[in-house]
This record gives structure tokens, sequence and C-alpha cells, in this order.
């Protein structure tokens, strides 16, 4: 089983890896959707896996979950291959797919007991934690009401109790909140960060920076299916990134070029100017001639490694 | 499990079989509706308004052969619409099975979950024509209960078949022509309205081979009280139909949502 020292040099206390996978790979149809991904998740952490559309995050997550057998390389989770484990390994899995996929036929509580059935959890068992997960993600109002009465947000909330349901220790899930209002997005979020310091080792996918930002512990940025850049989100600033931006929109950007500072690395996008710097000062005096609407200086972010790492270019 | 593997079977299937049951429970008034209405009217419309001019066929009345004849059609049709129509609503687009493969139930169980749950609507059915049969005075004997474990089977049977077109359907429109170049000849051809042996020679060689056919000849001779000929012969083909069809859905399924 492989060990990750967590503690440090002077008290070297081995925690196994939840999820080790060396070398993974995916073709479909002789193509390759994820191509040698090394991937270690230690216990406990919430570890994000980010990449535009089509850089193979789902396809790595199907085959966390045995959902999709692999084409290469090794994968274990709780040190168990997938393959050859995936039962056990699903009995201590929570996933939330990408696309809801709630049991239209049933009502919300029914769904949560439907669910369990396939665990084969005890009647009891459910009658036990079946009105907590409801009340933890607030729909015991709506227990009786059918799957098609409820909005995308209370879906996704719905989603979340379901895969508590077997009381997993991993949950997975892919691109949580996607297509939801901000409040409902916030509620996912305090679920998880409630998740996470329940002892939960939580992967999520996501497109939103700032959800990775406060999540995740662990970022990890693929494109193209092979590994990009990893490190924790800070991490990946100071390393991938200048520490501000001057973002300058219109025309006015073609005059700038001319009289930048030296020390500035700038990217065009469409309209768009981006001068990137270590150093504030000379930003701030480049915007102090420029109207207001036309630049903005901020600090850096994720979503600039994002897009250095991955270019500007848009996505099918 | 290797993708050709025989399917395995786990207590697991009968959480899906559950599953189905308790959504088809929901419904229940409706489908009662149906597995007794659509069977009075063509009984009774064909049965005693054709009945009047056939007189008798077979040794018995027209009624009584053509009623024996329909429970066997029915569990065929009723097995085939669930395997297409149902089994590919929760498959496509209710994305149903996705949300069970992440718990650890299996493909292989959703498969013979499905396969039992056709089968059983498919006895609801029969038992349903059987009972209107059996009121309307075309059943002589309580032994015609030994008709219901053959129901099942050919439910089984016709439910695997239907699989096979849900694992390679691309959209609803492909299960019209598996009815029209399938079910439909079967309908007509496997001895529901007359006996086989009154189609040319060379006909009869081609239905022996139709599963429908052997699938009412062991059940009009139970229902209507009369001993099976060749029940061997009859069950032996019906049932390795079921299990090589049963098989391949395995397969094809497997494929189709694992990939």
């Amino acid at each position: 089983m492989p060990l990750s020292s967590l503690a440090g040099e002077s008290a070297p206390i081995s925690v196994p890896l939840l999820v080790h996978c060396q070398n993974l790979s995916k073709n479909f149809n002789g193509k390759p959707a994820v191509a040698g991904l090394d991937l270690d998740i230690p216990p406990r952490i919430c570890f994000g896996l980010l990449g535009p559309n089509g850089a193979g995050k789902t396809t790595t997550l199907r085959m966390l979950l045995g959902q999709s057998p692999r084409s290469g390389g090794t994968l274990e989770i709780f040190g168990e291959d997938i393959e050859l484990n995936r039962r056990q390994i699903r009995q201590r899995t929570g996933i939330v797919p990408q696309a809801d996929n709630l049991d239209p036929d049933f009502t919300v509580e029914e769904n949560l007991r439907m669910y369990g059935s396939y665990f084969r959890l005890p009647t009891s068992e459910m009658d036990r934690r079946i009105p907590q997960l409801l009340d933890m993600v607030e729909l015991s109002a709506r227990a009786a009401d059918r799957i098609d009465t409820l909005s995308g947000g209370l879906k996704r909330r719905l989603t979340l109790a379901r895969a508590l349901v077997n009381e997993p220790e991993f949950l997975v899930l892919d691109e949580p909140t996607t297509g939801l209002d901000p409040q409902a997005r916030h509620m996912i979020w305090s679920l998880l960060h409630r998740m996470k310091r329940n002892g939960k080792t939580i992967l999520l996918t996501t497109h939103y920076m700032e959800e990775a930002e406060r999540l995740c512990d662990q970022l990890m940025i693929i494109d193209n299916g092979t590994l990009l850049a990893q490190d924790s989100p800070t991490g990946l600033i100071r390393k991938y990134c200048e520490s501000d931006v001057l973002e300058i929109r219109g025309d006015i950007s073609k005059e700038i070029v001319g009289r930048l500072p030296p020390s500035c690395r700038t990217e065009h996008a469409g309209e768009s100017l981006y001068i990137y710097s270590n150093h504030a000062k000379p930003l701030r005096e480049l915007a102090q001639g420029l109207p207001d609407t036309a630049c903005l200086h901020r600090q850096s972010g994720l979503e600039d490694v994002f897009l250095r790492l991955t270019g500007r270019e848009l996505r099918g | 499990m290797k993708p050709n593997s025989l399917p395995m079977l786990r207590i697991e299937a009968l959480t899906i079989w559950r599953r189905n049951a308790l959504v088809w429970r929901r419904l229940m008034g409706a489908s009662v509706l149906l597995h007794f209405g659509e069977p009075l009217i063509y009984l009774l419309g064909l049965g005693y308004g054709l009945g009047r001019f056939v007189g008798e066929m077979a040794g018995m009345p027209y009624f009584t052969f053509l009623a024996s004849g329909f429970i066997a059609w029915s569990a065929m049709n009723v097995a085939s619409m669930e395997s297409m129509w149902s089994v590919y609503t929760r498959m496509v687009p209710q994305q149903t099975y996705e949300a069970i493969l992440a718990t650890p139930a299996e493909v292989d169980d959703i498969v013979i979950g499905e396969l039992l749950w056709c089968a059983t609507k498919s006895l609801f059915s029969g038992s349903a024509i059987l009972a209107v049969a059996a009121l309307l005075g075309a059943v002589n004997d309580w032994t015609a209960l030994f008709a219901l474990p053959v129901i099942f089977l050919t439910g089984f049977c016709f439910a695997a078949p239907g699989l096979i077109i849900t694992a390679l359907a691309r959209g609803y429109e492909y299960f019209n022509f598996y009815m029209t170049l399938a079910m439909t000849p079967m309908f007509i051809l496997c001895g529901v309205f007359y006996p086989i042996t009154t189609l040319p020679a060379p006909m009869q060689s081609v239905v022996q081979f139709l599963p429908l056919t052997h699938a009412v000849q062991i059940i009009r001779p139970i229902v209507v009280g009369e001993p099976v000929t060749n029940l061997g012969l009859h069950l032996g083909t019906l049932g390795l139909f079921g299990l090589v069809t049963a098989w391949v859905a395995t397969i094809l399924i497997r494929r189709r949502l694992i990939q």
C-alpha cells in the first residue's frame, strides 16, 4: 500500500492514500481522453480537479468510480483495485453526478429510501438516517413532494443527501454547483465544508475558480488528459502567476502596449489586454491615466493561472 | 467481470425488481384496467363476434381457443413493451441506471432484475386474461393455474430479445422495427388465431423456429385442460431461446452502460 507522510520530517506519521493512481489512461476508439495521469489523494482533504471542457475530468471520475474501465495504469481506492473490488469501494463512496439522475417515479424521501435499498441498508438504519439527511439539506418540508416539483438547487441538495445515504468516507462530486443560483451555491459550499469537518475526503470537479479556491486544499489542473499543474490554490497562484493584473478593455489597449514597463507580461483575449506584473505600482500608475470603465487593477487569482495554463481559446 | 461472461445472479437484482414493482403499485389502478380491459375487448370482439361464424376450432369453442392463445400472446406483448419502452426510458432519459451503478449494484443486477420484472408483468397480464376467460366459461379446471409459471417463463423469454433491441436502440423509433418485423408476424403466424397445422407445410417449418409457437403449444392445452404434447421440446426451445438472448442482452447492456 502506498504511503504518504503528511506530518513532516520530525514526526513521520504515515497515512495511507485514499486514492492512488499511476499512469492512469483511457482511450475512446483509439483517441486518448486521459493520458497517463498520476493522482494521489490523501484522506480528509478536499481535492479539486480543474480543466476546460473535454480535458478528461469526467472520464477520470468515471474511472475512479468503476463506471468506466481504464485502458492502462493502476488505480487504487482505499488501497483496493477498483476493477477487483468495485462493490466494496462503492459501498464506502458517495457520488454526486453532473447531470441530475434522481428517480422521477418517486418522492423526495422515497428517492433516498430507494437509493439506500441499492446499498441494502436495513429499514431501521434508513429510518434513522433519512430524516437527518433531509434535515441537513433543509428538505424535510418537501419529503413527500415529487421530484419534478423541485428547483435545480433543491434537486442538487437532494442528490447530495442521496450520496450520503450510505455514510461514505469518500465523496465525489462532478461540477456540484453548475447552473445553480448564488444562494444555492453557497448552501452547497457550506454543506461541503461541513462534510470536510466531519472527516470525509472530497474530490470535486468544477469550472468555478472561486469554488475551487474556497473549498479545495489541493488542486490539479489537467488538459487533454494530462497534468498541467498541481498545488494548493495559493501555491498555484504564487507559482504560475504574477501578483497583480491590469485588465484593459477596448481600443485604448493598442495605445498602451507601446509604453509598458519592461517587467510586465501581456496577454490578449478578444478586445481585452491583460498586463501582469509582480509590482503593483507601475500598473497603478498606468491605470491612473485611463478612464475607470476601461480598466481594472486587481490581484491575480486562480482564474488567471487557469487561463494561462490552459490557454484562452474556446473549448467545445 | 469479463465483458462476455455469463450474467451474474445476485440478490441485488431483486432490489431493481422491487423498484419497478413499487412504481407499478402506484399506477396499479390504470395498469389493472389495461390488463383486464384490452384482452376483454379482444376476447369479446373476436371470440364472440368471429366465434359465431367459426364455431369450433381444433375441437374446442373458438372463444376458448382464442383466449388460451391470447394468454401466450399477451405474455410476449407485455414483456416486450416493458423491456423496450420502459427500460429505455429508465436507461436513457431518466438515467436511472447511471444512478444505480454508483451503488454496489451492478449491470448484471439491473439486467436480471429487469428481466424478472418484465416476466412478472407478463404474469399479471396473463393471469388477468385467464381470470376473464374463466369468468366467461372458457376454463374448465383449476389445473389451468399450471399455466402461470409458463406465462412467467414466456415473459422472461421475450423480455430478453426486447432488452437486446433496447441496448442497441438510439431512440424509441427503433422499437417499431422490432414490433413490425418480429412481434406482429408472431402474433399472426404462431397459432394464436388458428392451429399452425393449417399453414402451408413450408410455413409450418418456419414457425417452428419462432418462440411464440412453443409458448402457445404449452399454454393452450394447460388452459383448456388437455394433455401437453412434446412438453420437453417446447419448454426446451423456449428456455434455450430465453437463456441465449438473456446472455446476449447482458453483454450488450454492459457495453452500453460501462464505457
